[in-house]
């Protein structure tokens, strides 16, 4: 039963991840991709793995697929020019490919052994496990990472924001730091005189 | 026959094949590339979660965490460079990028 589920599961995601690099339209591949996340999430979850599932659906197909519809939406590109030298170098990708997969195969099939099968060892569930491993001896690697991703967000910040003539804008230093003498000016007004 | 490690990394295998597959097929599309990239990274993940998983040792799992992190981080500055490009120079073609060295 587990086994039927991991094959139809795993050709699911291939044949998508297939259809991510062939597809004409890039929003096509996009989509694509959420399907090849959102299955391998259920490949994941049919070893145990809820939490590293549950992360893959909420980071790659909340976060990361959708920065890529917006992108791919935003950029008025001509996509079928971008398409061409797809069949030239189809011959020499396929070789490499087929080489590197090659390779891979002898060397896994040289490393794979039984192994128990254990998903969460120690513990209920798997968050619970995973939590218990990742707030206590790996604290220090946790916050690192929230790191990482804080520059990036600054980075990508930095990098896309720009300020155009002719926009207003709110400058919070000037606004906090006006004084009561360069907002308000006192007239005394002459009865029967405009100002 | 049960699920073995093996089915697993004959998986991620095939994954990470298309995904360098991919870049060099879609040499002049950068959104592309960045997706197989994306690939490439989901292939690591499964790797590391089946090793983690049949070796019941969970450290697996936190890296694919890490893994998780940086390929997200990686997106958004990648796609943020991208924007900036294409509003500098009106399209992304991959061969004019060297045009940036300053």
């Amino acid at each position: 039963m587990q086994l039927i589920a991991f094959y139809i599961l795993s050709a699911i995601v291939v044949l998508s991840a297939l259809f991510v690099i062939s597809a004409r339209n890039p929003v096509h591949s996009v989509l694509w991709l959420i399907c090849a996340f959102f299955t391998s999430a259920g490949l994941l979850v049919l070893i145990g793995a809820e939490f590293l599932a549950m992360l893959l659906v909420v980071v790659y197909v909340g976060a990361v697929a959708v920065l890529f519809l917006f992108v791919v939406m935003m950029l008025d590109i001509d996509f079928a020019e971008l398409k061409q030298g797809f069949t030239d170098y189809l011959v020499l990708g396929g070789i490499i490919a087929a080489a590197l997969l090659a390779e891979i195969i002898i060397v896994a099939s040289a490393v794979v052994s039984g192994g128990t099968f254990n998903p969460s060892p120690g513990a209920q569930t798997n968050a619970d496990a995973l939590s218990k491993v990742l707030y206590t001896d790996y604290l220090l690697l946790f916050q690192l990472a929230g790191v990482v991703l804080l520059i990036a967000m600054m980075g990508a910040i930095v990098l896309t924001l720009r300020s155009r003539p002719n926009v207003k804008r709110q400058n919070i230093a000037r606004q906090t730091g006006r004084k009561r003498k360069d907002a308000v000016e006192l007239k005394d007004v002459r009865p029967g005189q405009g100002i | 026959m049960a699920l073995t490690l093996g089915h697993y990394l004959a998986l991620s295998a095939a994954l990470f094949t298309i995904g360098v597959f991919g870049i060099f097929v879609n040499r002049k599309n950068i959104i592309v590339i960045l997706m197989a990239i994306e690939l490439i990274l989901l292939s690591v993940n499964i790797n590391l979660v089946a090793f983690s998983v049949f070796n019941g040792d969970l450290q697996g799992q936190v890296f694919a965490m890490m893994v998780l992190t940086v390929a997200a981080a990686e997106a958004a500055v990648g796609l943020a460079i991208l924007v900036v490009y294409f509003r500098n120079r009106g399209e992304i073609g991959v061969e004019d990028v060297n045009e940036l060295r300053g």
